[in-house]
């Protein structure tokens, strides 16, 4: 299933698996401060456009990201606790990303599960 | 980029970018910059640590510094020594006090959509100092393990352009 129908280069793979919406990051190193604006877009668009609330980001192709996806992310949270569902992320496959979502405290404020069957139990 | 000094009796190489202030100038910056650890032996956490805090520092300069003003210019400074690399990014912005920046992990500023940027810079460098008001920013971050195969591969690295 396609993230939406925009013309720009797909950043996500999108999979509905029952009432959660399970996304995965085409590229490992896409989620840099030029990027991350369309990245961001395309994950608003699940919520705005294509009706999704239950949200599972899959990071184990992520290995490089800054505080601009942090900030993406955060936003998203709210977005989709606005529709009465919720985020959660799993798979970080690189220490370096959990060390920021330690460092910033957003550890806490996210759902982060080892992987995605844990991931989806939760939900 | 120019290659300001070369110091063969200290091995420190120092180098300079001045670039518009302008977003999508930083993945080449972080290519070069990157190639040049890589060139020195430096550890995969390093150049992760060095790329995330360069894109932070630059980034901040670029939007909070110069405003995104086309006419205002960020100045890159990189030095490689065979210990450590240091950074140093200056913007032409009005400047501002680091110590004033809210705490970005306190809990009424978790759902902030910015404002990590400096945190971060502070927990993958050795060394982050603010200088002449907030407009520059000085970074260090020592070689994570100083192995004798990376002291050997330190070399000249090349000037790209």
């Amino acid at each position: 299933m396609s993230a939406g129908a925009a013309p720009k280069r797909r950043r996500l793979e999108v999979e509905d698996i029952g009432d959660v919406t399970f996304v995965r990051f085409t590229d490992s190193k896409i989620l840099d401060e030029a990027n991350v604006q369309v990245i961001g877009e395309q994950l608003f668009s699940l919520v705005d456009n294509h009706g999704r609330k239950n949200l599972l980001l899959d990071f184990s192709r992520v290995e490089y990201m800054t505080s601009a996806f942090l900030g993406k992310l955060v936003t998203l949270n709210k977005k989709v606790q606005q529709a009465g569902g919720r985020l959660a992320l799993c798979n970080i496959a690189h220490k370096e990303i959990f060390d920021i979502f330690v460092i910033t405290g957003l550890k806490r404020l996210f759902n982060i599960y080892r992987d995605e069957q844990e991931a989806l139990q939760s939900f | 980029m120019a290659l300001l000094s070369e110091s063969k009796a200290q091995r420190v190489y120092e180098y300079l970018w001045r670039l518009p202030s302008d977003l999508d100038q930083i993945p080449g910056l972080q290519s070069q910059i990157v190639d040049l650890l890589s060139r020195c032996g430096f550890s995969e956490r390093d150049m992760f640590a060095v790329r995330l805090a360069l894109e932070e520092a630059v980034a901040n300069a670029m939007k909070h510094g110069n405003r995104l003003l086309p006419h205002k210019c960020v100045e890159v400074a990189l030095g490689l020594g065979e210990d450590s690399v240091w950074i140093r990014v200056c913007d032409e912005g009005e400047g501002f006090d680091p110590d004033q920046v809210p705490d970005p992990t306190a809990e009424e500023n978790l759902e902030r959509p910015s404002g990590r940027g400096i945190l971060l810079m502070r927990h993958f460098m050795d060394h982050v100092e603010y200088r002449d008001r907030g407009r520059t920013v000085f970074m260090v971050r020592r070689r994570a393990c100083s192995s004798e195969s990376n002291h050997q591969a330190f070399c000249a690295p090349p000037v790209a352009e």
